[in-house]
């Protein structure tokens, strides 16, 4: 370590904590405090008009007992998730896995497929709309070309889910390009001495390539997780949670709860539930992952 | 580079056969990345060629896909049905106060973290990366009605403000990179007698205008994006952002598709020039937010 006069560490810490204070003020006031508020209120009866009343966990107990929208939430949500992330993983590592073999036009296939990614939430909602309109959408359309017969896509309570994971793979850019950078960081030299030891594509690919990114397969596992978890937009813009609840996602029967029928209440016992669902699927992908994630330079 | 290497494996059948089975690859690799590009491609086209279309060109099946006429009126009309103008205003006064807020509280608290050595910073820098993790909705009510207490919804102020208390994604992607920046700079201006925050402004951040360009860029992004909290804070029409205004636009002219898809267009549009100008930014950006992995 460096030496250091005594009067410079002095300074380091008086102007370290001045210059972090802000992100410390907001870890406790946007962070810390919200959520053990969240708590708190997760216990009570309000309607923030009147005066909260502490119930103890009557919300808990309905939400699981008596509430089947909450079930049906979670189900839609959780569902989604298993749709939705495999899917955006796998679609983003195989094309920047083919981008990756020196093609030529990187740059341009890569503008290309990250584009999408780029689009506001809210226009890709109202896009998607109109490409999944039954009758006149680009979908049917092109369906129809090759002789497949119309889908109602978003407007059936069996597809609606499907329909919006298929959405989610039309915008994998951003999970795409990490994979681009993480595949762009193995050394070349590995795949020379396979190559020279005889591996084939398939061989490099599992032994060298595969556990070089699990990290970063890893990364994009929890991201992809979190993120299905918040599904909103796509509900509010496209379905209002529909049909008959099939897109009633988890965040969006919260927002309904909280801002449509005030029940503040109710909503932040769903907020948590949804914290602990989250909470509960990182530390399981956080502690499996030592058997399946290569760091390098890591001592076992 | 490629066809050398595989020359010095020696006999002619051998060079032969590894150049015939590499023509089939690749030919596999450049159909599979075409037939990908025209999927990620087709939705642009379809959302452009609708925003040009007669209303009753758009319901002519099957599907035509040149607009005859190419009607430009359709983006006037959407722009002056609902107040975008206004929108946008109202958009980029909170992408401000969101950008500065950002790159100042989010430079100032990576600089300590990566460069100063203070008591418990590393604990301190942990507790706010888990927040990175806590999904928003569980904060959303009791800041809600901290916000409705102060008389504040209405107003950009819940929108904008949490930006100047350090966004602990925009540390995390500056630490990163400041950690990269010799400590020797930092030394030198010490050993001269400046402070911290002379070394913060002068010495540090004029080396890392790559990574501020990519802070605000994302928190451009993040508000243009943003859905719910302008939903939840901004009920009178006249602060509605841009985002709010398409939604609104969305349930109000359902079957205009035309409308629907030049304001879609309008919308978008901003994003789209971004990120053709900034495009280096954005791609090292999020390959950087990956790095963490």
């Amino acid at each position: 370590m460096r030496k250091r006069s005594r009067t410079l560490q002095s300074v380091e810490n008086r102007w370290g904590v001045l210059m972090a204070l802000p992100a410390m003020l907001g870890f406790l006031l946007w962070n810390l405090l919200p959520m053990i508020a969240s708590l708190v209120i997760s216990f009570t009866e309000w309607t923030v008009v009147t005066r909260p009343k502490f119930v103890g966990t009557a919300n808990f107990s309905r939400m699981f007992t008596q509430d089947p929208l909450f079930w049906k939430s979670l189900y839609v949500t959780a569902y989604y998730t298993f749709l939705s992330v495999p899917l955006v993983i796998v679609s983003a590592f195989l094309v920047a896995t083919l981008l990756n073999q020196q093609v030529k036009g990187l740059a341009v296939f890569r503008t290309v497929f990250y584009l999408p990614s780029v689009v506001p939430a809210v226009a890709n909602a109202v896009l998607w709309l109109w490409l999944f309109n039954p009758d006149f959408g680009l979908l049917n359309t092109m369906l129809g070309k090759i002789g497949i017969g119309k889908l109602l896509w978003i407007y059936d309570e069996a597809s609606v889910l499907p329909s919006l994971a298929l959405m989610s793979v039309w915008g994998m850019g951003n999970t795409m390009i990490i994979f681009l950078a993480g595949l762009q960081g193995v050394p070349r030299q590995l795949y020379e001495a396979a190559e020279i030891d005889g591996a084939n594509f398939f061989q490099r690919w599992l032994h060298i390539t595969l556990p070089m990114v699990s990290s970063v397969i890893f990364f994009n596992l929890v991201m992809g997780l979190i993120g299905t978890f918040q599904v909103f937009s796509q509900a509010y813009v496209m379905t209002d949670g529909g049909p008959n609840n099939g897109s009633l996602f988890m965040v969006y029967y919260l927002f309904r709860n909280a801002f449509q029928y005030g029940r503040m209440g109710y909503a932040c016992a769903i907020a948590w539930t949804l914290f602990v669902i989250v909470l509960v699927f990182t530390i399981i992908v956080f502690k499996t992952s030592p058997a399946w994630v290569y760091y390098e330079g890591e001592r076992r | 580079m490629a066809v050398d290497k595989e020359m010095i494996y020696g006999s002619e059948g051998i060079l032969h056969r590894v150049s015939a089975r590499r023509v089939i690859w690749r030919t596999f690799i450049y159909t599979v990345l075409i037939l990908g590009s025209a999927v990620a491609l087709f939705p642009f086209v379809w959302l452009v060629r609708s925003s040009f279309m007669e209303m009753r060109q758009i319901f002519i099946l099957p599907p035509e896909w040149i607009p005859k006429p190419f009607v430009w009126r359709n983006y006037v009309e959407a722009m002056t049905v609902v107040p975008f103008g206004l929108y946008f205003q109202n958009t980029i006064k909170i992408v401000i106060g969101v950008m500065c807020g950002t790159l100042l509280s989010s430079s100032l608290a990576a600089f300590s973290f990566s460069r100063l050595r203070w008591r418990g910073r590393d604990g301190i820098f942990g507790a706010l990366l888990t927040t990175m993790m806590l999904p928003y909705a569980v904060t959303l009510v009791p800041t809600f009605i901290l916000w409705s207490r102060l008389n504040l919804v209405n107003t950009f102020v819940p929108l904008t403000l949490p930006a100047w208390f350090g966004p602990p994604f925009y540390i995390f992607l500056l630490r990163q990179f400041f950690m990269s920046i010799p400590y020797e700079l930092d030394e030198a201006a010490y050993v001269d007698g400046a402070s911290p925050l002379y070394v913060y402004w002068r010495v540090i951040l004029p080396l890392a205008k790559p990574p501020l360009i990519v802070v605000g860029i994302f928190s451009f992004l993040g508000v243009w994006n943003d859905l719910l909290g302008p939903v939840i804070y901004l009920t009178n029409p006249n602060k509605f952002t841009v985002a709010v205004g398409l939604a609104q636009f969305r349930s109000m002219y359902s079957a205009q598709w035309h409308l629907l898809m030049a304001a879609s267009t309008v919308v978008l549009l901003p994003v789209i020039i971004l990120f053709f100008i900034a495009q280096k930014y954005f791609i090292e950006g999020i390959a950087l937010t990956g790095m963490k992995a």
